[in-house]
């Protein structure tokens, strides 16, 4: 815990200090008469972000905040395969919407996830794997006129408007 | 009585079909959001919203506000049948009501839970129904130097009494703003914060994006963690009889029910404070209160009355800031404000002048949800138990899915959509770290309004500050943050001069 709260307050504070620096595309001094300009706003709040993630480095690193004293691993490693493959399979599910299109990339999404992780039946779950975007399309497509991502999919469906 | 007249006015819109349709699915959607473990009001708010896009505002706002509702209710259920709260907000319905279930009166709390809520929704929403307007009223006279001030004292809350690490708590609320300020600068028009030069920058981050990243898929990847273990469901037989029986020994409480609706009401105002604190306060009153302490934790009925009656109520008590100040009380209501702003409202007092039909429409649909919820959550005891046996690995891919449309939706855009994504990953990891989440989401939400008030103020007063303390109203708020904001370092002064006189 302790190691992993002294890697996110650096990554914060490198994330800080990019902000600010791209705050000061925008004029961050008092304007006469007008007050603050464009950037001051985001960059004295990323200054304060920054201060703050180097505090709680500093305190870490003394030893006075909570986690610092914490010994319990951040993650377990069942915890951690866990976290992994749903994000990747996240990653890759969005990825695909870009070239096949969400109709093709969320039955596999869920399929890959309730057979995987659920060791749900293969019955249960193409059942549930194809309804899901059939339920999405009359909702969102039909209903509510949302037009999803489609990617290469996109004339499949042209007999349907 | 002008207040009297209004309500009916609202009733005539909030009774009209369509809005009753949308009051039913609402609370419907809210009590199976709120039977699931690990989500709760928030999480079906944030997820839902997109939906609500096509509809009236105020029909949207109702849905909304009903599954807000429904959700405190459903949250008692998987608190008894399985003994994890079913939201943060029925962690202390946990106390007592699983106790009960092993006892074999798991009827008993369930009734016991619906009907507490049910008071404890009413007493809120008549106390609400009174001081809205009041409220409104007075802030009328705010201008936005006092519209800073009051953001700044929401803010502070979370320092004072949010009960996070306060190093932390500050990053999360500086973190929410300056990425509120992504996008075109309000008063000069220029872009800025254009990171790496996307294009995707240019439009800002909404809310939603954030909203869905954090309590969508940042709270499956929570639940998934919790969920792994294996957990009993407790049997409960139902009839009507049986229900009967358990309403008429609930004659004890009504003491534990009144403190229950008021305390959460009060707490649920402010920012930091809402529904968990307010119902984990309750049943630590009723507790001390109680000529028998030693029975709760052992299955005592008004372990179970306390928090329910408190965190309904307080969940009504988070809309008073919202709907009368333009100031969320709560991270759910903190959505329901985005949500207005993207329905093309001005929150804030002016609400009760131009939107008339859309402020009493949403205060009496309270009154006909509350009383929905109690019936649908009766008379389906039985079918919420089931939802409780679903798979959470059938549940987390549909909620994911529902996330992507979801992030998609706002803009028509994909960059939204890895946004979310990273938003709920990275937001996951640092929750882990006792990162706090809800300033973030209120940071995001007020931040527009929050540089905006400054600056507009900052140019009336041809760039002076001493506008801020000058007016009265604005130097009180300020001086109530300062205390709020000192606090913590009051509180280990006291703690340690108590340790010295040891």
């Amino acid at each position: 815990m302790k190691r992993a709260d002294l890697i996110a307050a650096l990554v914060l504070a490198i994330i800080s200090f990019y902000m600010m620096l791209k705050s000061m595309e925008l004029p961050i001094g008092w304007e006469a008469g007008k007050g603050p300009g464009g950037g001051a706003f985001p960059f004295w709040l990323s200054a304060g972000m920054l201060i703050c993630s180097v505090l709680i480095f500093i305190r870490n690193l003394a030893g006075l905040s909570l986690e610092s004293k914490d010994t319990q691993p951040f993650m377990e490693t069942e915890t951690l395969k866990l976290f992994l493959t749903v994000s990747i399979a996240l990653i890759a599910m969005i990825g695909a919407i870009h070239i096949v299109g969400v109709y093709v990339s969320v039955p596999l999404f869920v399929a890959f996830y309730m057979r995987h992780l659920g060791k749900h039946s293969w019955t249960k779950t193409l059942v549930i794997s194809l309804t899901i975007p059939v339920v999405t399309f009359l909702f969102f497509e039909k209903l509510l006129l949302l037009l999803l991502p489609k990617g290469v999919t996109e004339e499949w469906f042209y007999i349907f408007f | 009585m002008d207040i009297f007249a209004n309500l009916i006015d609202g009733f005539a819109t909030s009774l009209l079909p369509y809005n009753m349709m949308m009051i039913t699915l609402g609370v419907v959607a809210g009590l199976f959001i709120g039977a699931m473990p690990g989500l709760g009001s928030v999480n079906g708010v944030a997820i839902l919203l997109p939906v609500t896009f096509l509809v009236p505002p105020t029909s949207a706002i109702i849905f909304l506000g009903a599954i807000y509702y429904g959700a405190m209710y459903g949250g008692a259920i998987s608190s008894i049948m399985l003994g994890i709260p079913g939201a943060s907000t029925a962690v202390a319905t946990t106390f007592d009501g699983r106790p009960m279930a092993i006892k074999g009166e798991a009827d008993k709390a369930l009734v016991a839970a619906a009907v507490a809520s049910f008071l404890g929704g009413t007493i809120s929403i008549i106390l609400f129904t009174l001081f809205a307007p009041l409220l409104a009223d007075f802030a009328l006279k705010f201008g936005p130097a006092e519209e800073f001030a009051l953001m700044i004292l929401a803010f502070s809350t979370f320092i004072g009494l949010g009960g996070d690490s306060i190093l932390k708590t500050l990053f999360a609320i500086f973190f929410g703003l300056a990425l509120s300020a992504v996008g075109l600068d309000v008063v000069s028009g220029q872009s800025r914060l254009i990171f790496g030069d996307i294009t995707g920058f240019y439009h800002g981050i909404n809310f939603l994006v954030l909203a869905i990243g954090i309590y969508g898929i940042g709270e499956i990847l929570w639940t998934m963690e919790i969920d792994k273990g294996n957990v009993s469901l407790s049997k409960a037989n139902v009839s009507l009889k049986r229900i009967f029986k358990a309403i008429k020994e609930l004659k004890n409480t009504w003491g534990t029910v009144l403190m229950g609706s008021f305390l959460g009401y009060f707490v649920g105002i402010l920012p930091a404070a809402g529904a968990t604190p307010g119902s984990l306060m309750a049943y630590g009153i009723a507790k001390s209160a109680s000529k028998t302490p030693e029975n709760f934790g052992k299955g005592e009925i008004k372990g179970v009355v306390a928090p329910e009656a408190a965190n309904n109520a307080a969940s009504t008590g988070s809309m008073l800031p919202m709907l009368t100040l333009g100031i969320p009380g709560s991270p759910t209501t903190a959505i329901l404000l985005g949500g207005m702003v993207i329905w093309g409202l001005e929150p804030g007092p002016l609400l009760f002048i131009d939107q008339r039909e859309f402020v009493w429409g949403l205060i009496s649909s309270l009154y006909t949800a509350n009383v929905f919820t109690l019936l649908i959550n009766i008379a389906f005891i039985p079918a919420f138990i089931a939802v409780l046996k679903m798979p959470f690995t059938i549940l987390a891919p549909i909620i994911f899915v529902l996330c992507v449309v979801g992030g998609y939706a706002p803009t028509n855009d994909m960059h939204d959509v890895w946004l979310m994504l990273i938003f709920g990953l990275g937001g996951y990891l640092l929750r882990k770290l006792n990162y706090p989440m809800a300033p973030v989401v209120l940071a995001i939400v007020l931040g527009p309004l929050a540089e905006r008030s400054m600056r507009q103020t900052l140019i009336g007063s041809h760039g002076s500050p001493m506008v801020f303390i000058e007016r009265p109203l604005s130097l009180i708020f300020l001086i109530i943050s300062l205390f709020l904001f000192a606090l913590p370092l009051l509180k280990k002064l006291n703690l340690r001069k108590k340790l010295e006189s040891l």
